[in-house]
């Protein structure tokens, strides 16, 4: 294992303002640097999120009244189109690849990925299937003039992709923008694995590992096995489309229901993907502001491995409505049924690891505690879902468009929040402003929930999804009206968090290196870290590093941890 | 861990140690996922068996790649037998069965190029005729393409050992593209059942 003895130049963070503009612009694009290259991932999937915010807006602003027209019903699916790929697969996978890259090599005490030029490459392969996606509204016409952007679904039901009814280039674009961002989170989650496997530092054994790396590792595996099945349909249908052949062309034998099974094989394991970032950022924050061990560490590894193989099995949940035989629609049910297994596993486990301890309730914790309630909500609803009578009731409801932003909000996105308040002074090297962060905690909070409960009811009311305006008098307005106002309160808790990001950055106090007190290795480093992380590899003894570091006369491995 | 961990003890654990192989790790991921792709290509092909609307059927114009297939399947063997040249450093032997491996793998890519050649214009058989062509020519050409890839990197070994670049510090390399012929190899295995057998 080669160690340095000699100190290397302390800080990279002072060396790089002795560069000029262009140099320094070299240097992020040339970097193989796993923190640049997070970094990088983490603020395009940002730039991402407020361009598929702003969709979202505008479809609560039209969806406001009834009858309203800021709108026509074209650009009204265009829209729901775009801000749905763009929240999967350019918000909520680059989020995973970034937090994962940032964060892997500096908890397991390594300098870098396994890969780093893999790495480099993951993540520009990925901005350019972004780039591809949005270019649709300049180049999507096509050569026959027809449409701009993708306005298929995030989905994409077959036969409506097939040449005859998608004319032009618009779907081209998203099979060609999706297909080359799957190449990227491809090439990360190898990386990944690769690296906790491969990359530890003496005596990281994998029973030490911290559990945002199991979970991140897990990730990567549903990552491995279930992207492909999109890309392999992703590829049939571009067949379909270029060379005329027949594999979703109901006229000549195809089905399209086989488009259904092979989407929501790779899109139910896909939301998992999405939710286990959340999952291991918050079994870090938890433990360390409640001042104790994550309880039931063991029991937290296997669920998550459980809801990882158990995610495989469950994808036709998303077609009862198509028709299939009692028999699969029993063993669907009672699959998707049985996630809610190790999910409450994780939900009590964190709850104990709270109960009893010293609570401080900073804004990582804060959020940490709306993720617990609206992700309980999230999985309740889930549940109702599952159950296949109850489904053909409110499929493609409003219902189901609560149950799902509940996940990817109230869930992934809180989560999310979580783990950049947590570590934005250790990469940054600055605190952020708590008071700001409690104000836009609130805020979010506030306008999250006036958003989307009303649109629960909405659902049982019958108001289908997808919809561009609405008659009156069907008993829809209020809510409609209340959930769009909702909106005003996340637009303002969203501009609090950037300027917070912004201003801290800048005018922020001092962070020092520890400033939570924490107990991964991460911490162990300067903030920001220096480009090879760790002047001497550290050697690891329990699950808690600098705990027993911090408190030698009372360490982990005492006790057999 | 025992309870009493000296600083003697960490040197100790610091020597001691190792962990598996990035490159072994990232190798068995790539075939792990490339599985995965396949999987679904099998599927579609088992899934649209027998529903052709309209012909040429399978069992009509199909032939059982009978040469081809010995020949890929015993491609394996001959990269083995260079690897193990390899590790004895005897470069000429290995660069002796580096070729035959090569030769093999380029009789099988001609093989299929012989067969859709026929399949097109004596058949009339095309990706768009019928749900046939259109899996046949997916699944096959999806195998075919990875045999592609194979290929190039095989007679890029090649190419860099005859202008006498040291091959043999190349071991670790040469294992992981032996490895990924393997793993083309026994996914013929699964097309050939699927679509010559099973579909034929």
């Amino acid at each position: 294992m080669a160690t340095i003895d000699q100190p290397l130049p302390a800080k990279a963070a002072t060396m790089r303002e002795e560069f000029s503009w262009s140099e320094s612009l070299y240097n992020w694009v040339a970097t193989v640097d796993h923190k640049r290259l997070g970094l990088m991932y983490v603020v395009s999937a940002l730039v991402f999120l407020v361009i598929a915010g702003i969709m979202a807006s505008i479809i609560r602003l039209q969806l406001a009244f009834p009858n309203n027209h800021v709108i026509g019903p074209d650009t009204y699916n265009r829209l729901f189109t775009m801000h749905g790929t763009t929240m999967v697969f350019f918000v909520g996978m680059p989020m995973v690849a970034g937090f994962a890259n940032y964060l892997v090599p500096l908890m397991i005490g390594a300098r870098d990925m396994a890969f780093p030029r893999l790495n480099a490459f993951g993540f520009w392969i990925f901005l350019f299937g972004g780039v591809l996606l949005y270019f649709s509204y300049i180049g999507g016409g096509g050569l026959s003039g027809a449409g701009s952007a993708p306005d298929v679904g995030w989905f994409a039901y077959a036969p409506l992709t097939e040449r005859a009814f998608s004319r032009g280039a618009s779907t081209d674009y998203w099979i060609l923008g999706i297909f080359t961002a799957g190449i990227g989170s491809i090439a990360s989650a190898i990386n990944v694995i690769a690296t906790a496997i491969s990359m530890r530092c003496p005596g990281m054994t994998l029973a030490r590992m911290p559990m945002f790396v199991w979970v991140m590792v897990i990730d990567s595996w549903l990552i491995l096995i279930a992207i492909p099945p999109l890309t392999a349909a992703q590829i049939m249908l571009a067949y379909d489309r270029f060379l005329g052949a027949n594999f979703f062309n109901t006229q000549a034998g195809g089905s399209a229901v086989l488009w259904q099974h092979f989407f929501w094989i790779f899109g139910h394991p896909e939301v998992y993907i999405l939710i286990f970032p959340a999952f291991a950022i918050l079994s870090e924050v938890i433990p360390v502001f409640s001042r104790k061990p994550l309880f039931g560490r063991p029991a937290m590894v296997a669920a998550v491995i459980a809801i990882g193989f158990i995610s495989l099995g469950v994808w036709a949940h998303h077609m009862f409505a198509v028709g299939m035989t009692a028999w699969s629609n029993t063993f669907f049910a009672a699959s998707s049924m049985l996630v809610g297994i190790p999910t409450g596993i994780k939900i009590f486990n964190w709850t104990a690891t709270m109960f009893g301890g010293k609570l401080r309730m900073d804004t990582p914790m804060l959020y940490c505690c709306g993720f617990l309630f609206q992700f309980l909500v999230a999985g309740l609803t889930g549940i109702m879902l599952a159950v296949s009578p109850f489904d053909w009731q409110l499929h493609d409801s409003y219902f189901n468009v609560a149950h799902f932003h509940f996940t990817l909000i109230g869930g992934l996105v809180f989560g999310l929040l979580v783990g950049m308040y947590y570590w934005y002074p250790k990469v940054s090297g600055r605190m952020y402003n708590e008071r700001l962060g409690k104000l836009s905690f609130w805020l979010f909070v506030i306008g999250f929930n006036t958003t989307f409960i009303p649109q629960h009811f909405l659902g049982f009311l019958g108001m289908p999804r997808r919809i561009y305006t609405y008659p009156a008098a069907r008993g829809w307005e209020t809510f409609n009206l209340i959930s769009s106002i909702g909106v005003i309160f996340q637009i303002a808790a969203v501009g609090l968090f950037a300027w917070n990001v912004v201003y801290s950055a800048i005018k922020g106090k001092q962070a020092g290196d520890d400033p939570w007190d924490a107990w991964t290795l991460e911490w162990a480093s300067t903030s920001p870290p220096p480009e090879y992380n760790f002047e001497k590899l550290p050697v690891v003894r329990s699950s808690r590093p600098l705990w027993d570091l911090k408190h030698p006369q009372d360490p982990d491995w005492k006790f057999g941890q | 861990m025992a309870a009493t961990v000296t600083p003697a003890d960490v040197g100790a654990l610091e020597r001691e140690w190792t962990l598996p192989d990035r490159g072994t790790v990232g190798i068995i991921l790539l075939m792990i996922t490339e599985s995965s792709l396949f999987t679904i290509f099998v599927v579609a092909y088992l899934v649209y068996i027998g529903r052709s609307a309209t012909g040429p059927f399978p069992k009509d114009v199909l032939e059982v790649p009978i040469v081809a297939s010995i020949c890929l399947l015993s491609s394996s063997l001959t990269i083995v037998l260079a690897e193990n040249a390899l590790k004895r450093n005897q470069v000429g032997r290995f660069k002796l069965w580096w070729l035959v491996t090569i030769l093999l793998g380029g009789e099988f890519l001609t093989a299929t190029g012989v067969e859709w050649h026929h399949l097109i214009y004596k058949e009339g058989l095309t990706i768009s005729t019928n749900l046939f062509g259109t899996t046949y020519y997916s699944l096959v050409g999806l195998h075919a393409s990875h045999v592609i890839v194979g290929l190039f990197f095989l007679l890029l070994v090649m190419l860099v050992s005859l202008m006498g670049f040291p091959i043999q510090h190349q071991e670790r390399r040469v294992k992981f593209l032996s490895w990924y012929w393997h793993f083309v190899d026994a996914i013929w295995i699964v097309v050939f059942t699927v679509v010559y057998i099973i579909g034929r």
